[in-house]
């Protein structure tokens, strides 16, 4: 199939390749029992984990195989979400995990936790929401009070990737309730830990195969050494997460579009109605061609993004935001339509259409909802204007 | 430990077709790969070497230097050292001299292997005879059909398949085994595993690089020939019974099915 | 033989190259004429497509003969026996047998290894054996390949018999390769025809090769005994001759103690899940309608002689029937010798699991299900209603 020139590197394009080929000959097969039963694939983790794909966001002295191009790793989530995105979620969200510690742990922090996440023996989990936090993430209530060497943590975290399965959790505290969201502070919690327990798994409309569940402290004591950075630097580790996890949900958003398109162009090829494929119809075939082209522009915008925070650029809110709304929007319309080329088929659950619409909901909630990526562009135009306006 | 191997390269038969017009075997676009019981020999060796450490593990094939593939796969798998058997000696060798080739290719090899592994059978020639025969001539005993393996102080305990029940067999190392679909999911290359796998390069080895003698190999050693190929017949039938009572319908179908003497 | 390339008359066409069973054909990067590699087995298919005649098939040097041909007289074919009982595939050889040695004018002999099988001598002569060779031993007592094949080498040496068959069975296919390296014989695996010259005292052995795509036929020109192994149900049993007997012969075999020990034995792979390999499988699709209705199909296997039973994938997602039987794409291809769909409605993604089955029998309410596309016989008819007359007219 024709493809755009990305100047993909060699080790992208091999990740493109194998990631596929796994996402065809292992998930597929099991998609659809996944949903079904709610089940966590951690078969799939640990394999995944075998062929050395956990790490792809990690840089090699922490056991990984990032050297400075993120899009190796952009391209595992995608060719994941071509297929599934409870799958791909239940992956990246590894990665979102380890972020904070990426972005602002210690030396030490980063040597004992990041290894054994690349090697995929462990798995990790982000865990900020809150019953009462969601967009407005500075209203979390989870408190951490500094004990001797140690921190106390009560609370209870809501809706977290990879709960009850992940062993490493970067888990956000109020330290200093007085300063608002410059009171929050990052904590690395371990599974296992003395007061650190798991509440109810969620029953979801879509990413079925994901683990969603209540993290709940009850007088919890960490190591004051697990403190990311300094106490009051957590939202930032927050903030700077999304925004270099956003172009993931944008991976993920381009792969479901892509998953959707190409079932939907197969079945218009094959199906026939009044003695024709349906394809033949020029109402149709314009669906499509308007498909293709969002996955596509969906696609560009996300890589682009993606070159520009490896550049080095500081200043990138913005065009995360972007690619996570548009390529999100877009996915959302392609899987719909999808249905649609589908017809009452597509409304069945033997077709993947059906799971894929429902998936394709999340892409539009998470990580901020799609109305929060359009405050913080607006914002930023905003600023950036009356910067230029003061010149 | 040491475990060899024997992968063979085979086209994709799922994608092999006869032309329905000239009658002859399209084969455009078909893929070279590694025979899928190989597969499944080599994750069983995979295996055996995670739960022993310090075990190696030889991928060997014979074939043309595109055979190469096959080899790179494994070591992208995780095998840790491969051979690559190729000469225009062994061009036409049937099942007979092929063995006797693979044979000495692994005698060759050190240290002497505890371990020799051969996929059931190759998709391509269904004979399932070289595992046996190679470790005929290497005086191995061998178990054929396994599916299942554990390893203890020299000693394997070996499941075994027949058409209708298994058997758990106990022999000495060293011992060969051709191995079934059965036995394990083959994992896929590592992403290291392939990087490494690029940058190997891998000589051919000859037949008398293998002390091989000329008048065991190739086509002219071969005691079979193949005389002739052709399609087989083309499906009879397509009929369709229909508006008769089951009964009648049935009892038809007896008939044809005896007359076709299936049952 | 070996092929020739005539490199002057070669046009690049790569004709040859489309056709070549074994990939042994390649083109010269440079002017696009074409090379033979090692995988090449003078099989001629490409001689035979060449446009512009550049291909042929040159004598090689004949195989220096491993055996005088002229010394080897007489058809054998192994007794297959487990726990005493004689299998299936060794009446069939011998119905075969019986058939090429009269053509050929010579004496058929069975082959019996084991240990007290006394009991099954006299049904082999019953189906076509003159001779039966019998080796009785306490190391033939279970099968391991060994010894089977020390004894079996040993009476191919000693009587020199021209044609030996044995089954294509997982005891047959397991010793019989290491007996044709020990006598230095040429072996045909799965063969499903075989025929005898006279004159030349040929075995012509047919077998399919690439998934069933093509079929070859294969000589032994100048080893022997020329052997070959045939799969199970591929010939007919003959009818047995009640009171026919023959010559029994007692051999005395040296034999080491097997190598191999035999811990246990467990004879209940359940059938009916071994989809993959089944001779036969009786496939249960959505028409099928429950999880107990499976036990109608269950019956319909029994009645065919154990066969193995299927489902298609909109049974094993209703959670009728695990996904171990499931036949299709995300389950397991098949190549029965008869498939019996029942209530499946043949989506493309059950066909390409079981389309090259020998014989596709389809059962369906719907006159149109695609099923009936690749069906040879189909039957308009309700499930239950055909299939317990099926059952029925098995039985008789």
């Amino acid at each position: 199939m024709a493809e755009l020139n990305y100047g993909l590197s060699e080790l992208a394009q091999e990740i493109r390749g194998m990631v596929r080929e796994f996402a065809e000959t292992r998930v597929k097969p099991v998609r659809a029992e996944l949903d079904e039963e709610g089940r966590f694939p951690a078969e799939i983790l640990r394999e995944l984990g075998k062929m050395d794909l956990m790490g792809l966001y990690i840089p090699a002295e922490y056991g990984g195989t990032f050297e400075g191009d993120s899009l190796p790793n952009i391209i595992a989530v995608e060719e994941l979400s071509r297929i599934c995105i409870g799958v791909s979620v239940s992956y990246a969200a590894n990665g979102l995990g380890a972020d904070p510690i990426l972005i602002g742990g210690s030396e030490a922090q980063k040597k004992k936790y990041l290894p054994p996440l690349a090697s995929g023996e462990k798995w990790a989990a982000y865990a900020l929401t809150e019953p009462n936090a969601g967009s407005d993430a500075g209203s979390i209530r989870t408190t951490a009070v500094k004990k001797g060497d140690k921190y106390v943590l009560n609370g209870t975290k809501q809706w977290i990737t990879n709960g009850g399965e992940a062993d490493i959790y970067t888990v956000f505290a109020v330290t200093d309730k007085a300063r608002g969201a410059r009171g929050v502070s990052a904590f690395i919690v371990e599974k296992g830990t003395p007061g650190f327990s798991f509440g109810k798994k969620e029953n979801k409309l879509g990413i079925r195969a994901s683990a969603t569940r209540e993290l709940i402290f009850e007088d919890c004591e960490v190591p004051a050494e697990n403190l990311i950075g300094r106490e009051g630097t957590g939202f930032i580790w927050a903030m700077k997460t999304f925004d270099v996890s956003r172009p993931g949900i944008a991976a993920q958003a381009v792969g479901l579009a892509q998953g959707a398109l190409d079932e939907a162009v197969a079945y218009a090829k094959v199906r026939e109605q009044f003695g024709r494929p349906i394809i033949a119809n020029q109402g149709l075939s314009w669906m499509l061609a308007d498909m293709a082209t969002k996955v596509e522009t969906a696609r560009a915008l996300t890589y682009a993004v993606v070159k520009t925070i490896d550049a080095g650029s500081k200043d990138y809110s913005k065009f995360s935001a972007m690619c996570k709304m548009y390529a999100s929007d877009a996915a959302m319309q392609v899987a719909t339509d999808a249905v649609q080329v589908f017809g009452g088929y597509g409304y069945m659950k033997e077709y993947p259409v059906e799971k894929m619409m429902r998936d394709a909901k999340i892409l539009q909630i998470y990580e901020g909802t799609n109305q929060i990526q359009r405050d913080i562009i607006g914002l930023a135009l905003n600023k950036e204007y009356a910067a230029a306006a003061r010149k | 430990m040491h475990i060899v191997v024997c992968v063979k390269q085979v086209p994709n038969t799922t994608q092999v077709r006869i032309h329905p017009e000239t009658n002859t075997l399209v084969r455009d676009g078909v893929e070279s790969v590694m025979n899928p019981f190989d597969e499944n020999a080599l994750e069983m060796a995979l295996q055996l070497k995670e739960k022993h450490p310090g075990t190696k593990v030889t991928a060997l094939t014979m074939g043309p230097a595109q055979a190469a593939a096959v080899l790179k796969e494994a070591v992208g798998r995780g095998a840790d050292e491969v051979m690559l058997l190729c000469d225009k000696a062994f061009a036409g060798s049937d099942t007979w001299a092929t063995s006797y080739a693979l044979s000495r290719a692994i005698g060759t090899l050190e240290p002497k292997p505890d371990l020799v592994l051969f996929g059931k059978q190759a998709i391509d020639g269904d004979t399932a005879q070289v595992g046996p025969g190679v470790a005929d001539w290497l005086g191995l005993p061998c178990i054929t059909y396994a599916f299942g393996i554990e390893i203890a102080g020299g000693q394997a305990v070996v499941q075994r398949a027949f058409e209708d029940g298994y058997e758990r067999l106990e022999v000495a190392l060293p011992c060969a085994l051709t191995v079934l679909k059965e036995a394990n999911v083959p994992r896929m290359a590592s992403l290291r595993g392939k990087m490494a796998a690029k940058k190997l390069e891998i000589a051919p080895v000859t037949a008398e690089q293998i002390g091989a003698d000329p008048a065991r190999i190739g086509l002219t050693a071969s005691p079979t020939r193949v005389v002739k190929i052709f399609s087989p017949p083309p499906k009879t039938g397509g009929v369709k019974w229909q508006g008769e009572e089951p009964a009648a319908m049935a009892r038809r179908l007896v008939e044809a099915l005896r007359e076709r003497q299936v049952i | 033989m070996a092929l020739n390339i005539d490199l002057e008359v070669c046009t690049g066409c790569g004709a040859c190259v489309a056709v070549c069973p074994f990939c042994a054909l390649t083109q010269r990067a440079s002017d696009g004429k074409v090379e033979v590699n090692e995988a090449c087995t003078a099989c001629g298919a490409c001689v035979e497509v060449c446009p512009v005649g550049a291909l042929s098939l040159a004598a090689a040097p004949a195989a220096p003969a491993a055996a005088a041909p002229g010394e080897f007289r007489g058809l054998w074919v192994v007794a297959e026996q487990r726990g005493g009982r004689l299998q299936e595939v060794a009446f069939e050889l011998l119905g075969k047998g019986r058939e090429l040695a009269d053509q050929l004018g010579v004496s058929l002999g069975a082959v019996l290894l084991g240990h007290g099988v006394g009991d099954c001598v006299a049904p082999l002569f019953e189906h076509g054996a003159d001779r039966v060779y019998v080796v009785d031993h306490p190391a033939l007592e279970t099968y391991t390949s060994e010894p089977y094949a020390e004894a079996m080498s040993e009476l191919i040496r000693r009587h020199k018999p021209e044609i030996v068959l044995a089954g294509a069975t997982s005891i047959g296919r397991g010793f019989i390769a290491r007996v044709a390296i020990q006598v230095n014989a040429g072996l045909t695996a799965d063969c499903t025809e075989l025929a005898v010259e006279p004159e030349s005292r040929q075995l012509l052995q047919t077998r399919p090769a690439f998934g069933g795509n093509i079929m070859a036929t294969i000589l032994c020109p100048n080893h022997r005994p020329q052997m070959a192994t045939v799969r199970p149900k591929v010939f007919a049993r003959p009818a047995p001759e009640a009171g026919r007997t023959g010559e029994r012969m007692d051999e005395t075999v040296e034999l080491k103690a097997p190598v191999v020990r035999v811990l246990e034995t467990v004879n209940a792979m359940q059938n009916e899940v071994n989809v993959a390999g089944a001779e036969f499988i009786v496939t249960g699709g959505r028409g099928v309608g429950g999880a107990e209705n499976f036990k109608l199909l269950a019956d319909l296997a029994d009645a065919l002689g154990g066969a193995a039973v299927g489902a298609s994938r909109a049974a094993v997602d209703a959670g009728w029937i695990s996904s171990f039987h499931q036949v299709g794409q995300t389950g397991k291809t098949v190549r029965p010798k008869i498939y019996i769909a029942c209530g499946v409605s043949g989506q493309i993604q059950h066909l390409v699991g079981m389309s090259s089955s020998d014989t596709i029998i389809a059962i369906n309410k719907d006159p149109d299900a695609p099923i009936f596309d690749v069906a040879d016989i189909g039957i308009v008819g309700d499930l239950f209603e055909v299939v317990p007359e099926l059952i029925k007219a098995l039985r008789q």
